[in-house]
């Protein structure tokens, strides 16, 4: 089994350039949730069980804020539906491997496990099923233990870090920088701007619902330019 | 100070929902085709979710009583700029987060 052995070192170097996005996340995670009274175990728990970066920043803000737990999980999970894409997207390639590897793959399938993987598929299409899978670990070795590994280390540096750090605005910027790169098309404009509008319009309602609305508007906004665009 | 009831019921309930979300196609929908418009709105989550959630910590910080802070509002339009103009998330993120620490010496 040496091809699939060097299948999984090639997935090791495809991953290792996203460590410079997880290492300052996943650090910036654990001060956060250690900021808001979280202790380590939790704080670790938090990134082992959901393993996605946004949502998890979503949700510490949102029960810091007191919204009720029902709300904080719906837009968490809102934040989140785009791996049930990535899951589609994936699927024609690691849709043949046994059952107990796809629930494994469906577990790492993050965005940057995605994103070299699927790149990696279209490009080699003649890869064997093995193959492929011993690509994706490869690439989830350097993405995923990682994650946990800075989360710790964020919570315990979120002890030393005082509390009036300007870090309220941490959540907020590192939104911002990854809303933009995401700004590819006009439809994905057209999203983001009628969510940004409609979230500030419709802050009145109760439980934060205006940010579950706006996010709606923006999605059908953004599906209805494409649709126009490409007639 | 967090509930510890929520806590545990997001962290397990998002954990399993995500999971959830992970499996639904490579795990029970195989390799069948989604219509176009679910997938046409599904490429528009993250693009619409970020800003949705943003927006109103930008322009009503919470640090400061709901009250709209220049300097906040500047750090934000400078991570925007430079992250459109870069494309550089990490870039972006530094440059907004000197833009707060320099505002809050110059303004605050």
């Amino acid at each position: 089994m040496a091809t699939e052995k060097s299948d999984y070192w090639q997935g090791f170097q495809a991953g290792l350039p996203f460590l410079l996005v997880i290492a300052p996340f996943g650090t910036l995670f654990g001060v956060l949730a250690t900021e808001a009274g979280l202790n380590l175990f939790e704080t670790l728990t938090f990134s082992v069980v959901v393993i996605a970066g946004a949502a998890q920043f979503v949700s510490l803000q949102m029960l810091q804020d007191h919204v009720p737990a029902l709300i904080v999980l719906a837009s968490a999970l809102a934040v989140n539906l785009r791996m049930a894409m990535y899951s589609a997207a994936i699927t024609p390639h690691m849709g043949g491997l046994p059952l107990w590897k796809r629930a494994l793959s469906a577990y790492f399938l993050v965005d940057q496990t995605y994103a070299s993987a699927a790149l990696h598929f279209e490009q080699h299409p003649e890869k064997t099923l093995g193959q492929k899978f011993a690509f994706f670990m490869g690439t989830m070795t350097p993405i995923c233990p990682p994650w946990y590994l800075f989360t710790l280390i964020g919570a315990w540096l979120g002890e030393a870090v005082p509390a009036d750090f300007g870090l309220d605005f941490a959540l907020p910027i590192a939104f911002l920088a990854m809303i933009a790169p995401a700004l590819r098309t006009g439809s994905h404009v057209v999203a983001a701007l009628v969510a940004t509008l409609g979230t500030l319009l419709l802050a009145w309602m109760p439980y934060n619902l205006g940010v579950l609305c706006a996010a709606a508007l923006g999605m059908m906004a953004g599906a209805e330019t494409e649709r126009r665009m490409a007639q | 100070m967090i509930d510890r009831g929520d806590l545990w019921l997001v962290v397990i309930g998002l954990g399993l929902g995500s999971f959830c979300l992970r499996f639904l196609f490579l795990g029970l929908v195989g390799d069948r085709p989604l219509p176009a418009w679910l997938t046409r709105h599904l490429r528009y989550t993250a693009v619409a979710m970020m800003p949705a959630l943003v927006a109103p910590l930008v322009v009503w910080p919470a640090a400061t009583g709901g009250q709209t802070d220049p300097v906040r509002m500047i750090a934000a339009a400078v991570t925007l700029g430079v992250g459109l103009f870069s494309k550089n998330v990490i870039l972006a993120i530094l440059s907004g987060a000197a833009a707060l620490v320099a505002g809050g010496y110059l303004l605050g």
